[in-house]
């Protein structure tokens, strides 16, 4: 007869904090989210179960779902601006200073990575005063090497104000894949290089044929959480074009239009149940996108093995 | 031995426990931050020299988060026992909740005129829910030095008002026009409900606008976008990213010749400025015509239905509604002018010269508080992108105003 198997009571004790913990602070509130858009205001102001009612209005009323498709539309462009800028950079940033040649690369890696840890409230407002047309230092500096009629109240233009925010937010945020790809670069084992460089692959062609393979699974995951960074955004444009995310909504994302509906503004008084509709919408988008990588990305990405 | 100094030690904690109970403390909840000092200095050490017992901690929020903290504090319980109310349907909603105690039974009541609780009633004005504490005017404040400088009169019509902004702008030394259009708001609150009255007749064409007999596409409605289309011109260079304090700034640095105004600004600008202020009521069409200044209900004070020293808050809020707290309140936020019904002396002069065009012109309160901001789309926020808009020139007077009415006429059924 085989023995019984003791129960292992340790694996659940060490597991339970966690558990708990992940479970009151992100699982709980999710499934009330989830189950908060599924509810609205009856005539008489009470509460009543309307199944996918509000999303009909999200999608189907002209003018909500104008809001809506416009905040998505913004959303995608901020993120197509980072995964074109944000990420090339950080990747041509990681080449340079792995380079065994650069001096002062702990300088440059310090210095880049700096404006990461500032807050949101800092880098919204440090560039807003830089950007003023009235205060600000760049007229003056596009001024002095003759450049002046290139200016423009940027923030303040319905076709500049996205992209010039979406560039802030690289501008603070370029430092993070260049650490995780710096990291990469340098966990390459010097045989593969050596290797390389015995069959004549060095420079830039080096760089192309063998780093850059080995990295691929690192700038996955840069990308993915590229993309859940950038459609949870909030923080950037709330600080810097406040609720409205004016010029006439040209810098409303999914994060500014859900805080407008949720909490209300200024009259208008929050609606919790169309605001959870637009989170659930939300957490749909993501959870697509996150979905995508993971199963027709990741699944191909090969790996190395040293 | 042990036992006797834990029972001392137990006695001492309950005794001490017990003095603390004593004091009541009372909490404010405010949008006003810029009022801390005044509250903590002049206002609430008078009430507690009087009101022994009782403390009271104003605790402001940031005025564009206050609604949606307020909401999530009472919606939690955790809101302070006095709320500071925003005028009509912000705090309405309130007090339909069950979250702002009914005051129509407290006393000081009686000092305020029907028009200055219309704000804080139920639309059958038989439940009043907030003290109501002061209004604000609109107009236009004026560098008084360089208008001397210039050789401009004080304009009284609008032909006079744009020839003295042409005559500005031909200088050169001054910016015509403090304003920006990034913020928003204040196209529409120092715009376009600043000037607005004089097209609309006042109250007259507001209530006309919640009966449903007149419609924002009419040309009384128009017409201040079309005044506003104007102002383009007379701002300065990149005001599309000015933003709220920067115009504030560019016109206490005397930069700027004239400030789209409320009332509220007198305070800060008397600080900052270094040259002779002036102000002057929205000029109208024609020499002689009557005008109309927005003198709109803002600042109320209510008590939260869950606070757990009523009585006492009540003893506070019955403060609020005396002749002392108006005259030591309308003094000490020259702009915010009392509502009480026993007039206050104002001792500052800009102060002085904007509450006076209550003598002369017709007051009234901005077209879209009460009503007509209930639905979605929200009036009040449309008009700010509006008039936004309109300044920048993005959308022509008449679009916009075709826009707020298919908004408004989608949800209100008058207007249907």
């Amino acid at each position: 007869m085989a023995q019984r198997r003791a129960v292992r009571w340790h694996i659940a004790v060490f597991l339970a904090p966690a558990v708990l913990v992940y479970t009151a602070l992100m699982i709980v509130p999710l499934f009330g989210t989830l189950n908060l858009s599924l509810f609205n205001l009856s005539e008489a102001g009470e509460r009543m179960f309307v199944g996918l009612r509000n999303f009909a209005t999200l999608f189907g009323d002209p003018r909500w779902s104008e809001s809506f498709w416009n905040a998505l539309g913004n959303n995608a462009w901020f993120f197509v601006v980072h995964m074109l800028v944000q990420n090339p950079v950080g990747v041509l940033l990681a080449a340079i200073l792995s380079s065994p040649r650069l001096r002062m690369a702990a300088f440059y890696r310090t210095a880049i990575f700096i404006p990461t840890i500032l807050s949101f409230v800092i880098v919204g407002f440090v560039w807003k005063l830089i950007l003023s047309p009235i205060w600000g230092i760049a007229p003056g500096m596009l001024d002095a090497v003759g450049l002046k009629s290139l200016f423009a109240p940027w923030l303040g233009k319905e076709e500049y104000a996205l992209t010039t925010l979406a560039l802030v937010s690289v501008w603070q945020f370029v430092g993070i894949p260049m650490m995780l790809i710096y990291a990469a670069l340098l966990s390459i084992p010097d045989e593969v290089i050596e290797a390389a460089e015995m069959d004549g692959v060095t420079g830039w062609s080096q760089f192309w044929k063998i780093k850059l393979p080995l990295i691929l699974p690192s700038i996955g995951i840069i990308s993915i959480l590229t993309f859940v960074g950038n459609f949870n955004a909030f923080d950037l444009i709330y600080v810097s074009q406040g609720a409205l995310a004016g010029p006439d909504f040209a810098t409303d994302i999914l994060g500014t239009f859900l805080y407008r509906t949720f909490f209300g503004f200024q009259l208008q008084l929050g609606d919790p149940h169309m605001g959870a509709t637009i989170a659930t919408a939300m957490f749909g988008i993501i959870l697509v996108g996150v979905c995508f990588y993971l199963f027709a990305i990741q699944t191909r990405l090969r790996r190395y093995q040293f | 031995m042990i036992r006797t100094m834990k029972l001392a030690l137990l006695a001492s904690t309950v005794l001490s426990g017990a003095a603390m109970a004593e004091d009541v403390t009372l909490t404010i909840e405010s949008w006003r931050n810029d009022d801390l000092a005044i509250w903590q200095e002049k206002l609430i050490p008078v009430f507690e020299a009087a009101n022994p017992g009782i403390k009271v901690v104003f605790a402001p929020s940031a005025p564009a988060e206050y609604n949606a903290v307020l909401n999530s504090k009472l919606d939690a319980g955790s809101a302070g026992d006095l709320v500071t109310c925003r005028p009509f349907d912000a705090s309405l909603d309130l007090f339909k909740k069950g979250q702002l105690a009914d005051l129509t039974s407290l006393a000081a009541m009686a000092n305020f005129s029907d028009v200055a609780k219309s704000a804080w009633q139920t639309d059958d004005a038989a439940s009043t829910f907030c003290v109501p504490m002061a209004s604000v005017i609109h107009g236009f404040i004026y560098n008084a030095d360089a208008f001397a400088e210039l050789g401009i009169e004080v304009p009284k019509t609008e032909a006079e008002f744009f020839a003295a902004l042409d005559k500005i702008k031909a200088d050169g030394t001054y910016i015509p026009m403090a304003m920006g259009t990034n913020d928003q708001w204040e196209a529409a609150t120092m715009g376009y409900n600043n000037i607005g009255p004089n097209y609309w007749k006042g109250e007259e064409g507001r209530k006309a606008l919640i009966a449903g007999t007149s419609k924002l596409t009419d040309e009384q409605w128009v017409a201040p976008f079309r005044q506003l289309a104007k102002w383009k011109d007379y701002l300065g260079d990149g005001f599309e990213a000015q933003t709220y304090p920067d115009s504030q700034n560019l016109f206490t640095l005397g930069r700027a010749a004239i400030y789209p105004a409320g009332s509220w600004e007198i305070s800060g600008f008397n600080t900052q400025a270094q040259f002779k202020m002036g102000a002057f009521p929205p000029p109208v069409a024609a020499e002689g015509d009557e005008c109309y200044i927005s003198d709109h209900t803002d600042i109320a004070m209510g008590l939260n239905a869950k606070s757990a020293h009523p009585e006492e808050a009540k003893k506070f809020l019955e403060w609020v509604g005396t002749a002392e707290f108006a005259n030591l309140y309308a003094n000490a936020l020259p702009g915010f002018f009392a509502l009480n019904s026993t007039p206050v002396t104002m001792e500052d002069p800009l102060a002085k010269e904007i509450v006076g065009w209550r003598e002369v012109c017709k007051p009234t309160i901005r077209s879209t508080y009460q009503v007509l901001s209930r639905g979605t789309p929200n009036l009040e926020n449309e008009t700010w992108n509006a008039s936004a808009n309109v300044i920048k020139g993005t959308e022509t007077p008449e679009d916009a105003a075709k826009r707020l009415q298919e908004g408004l006429a989608s949800w209100y059924e008058p207007q249907k």
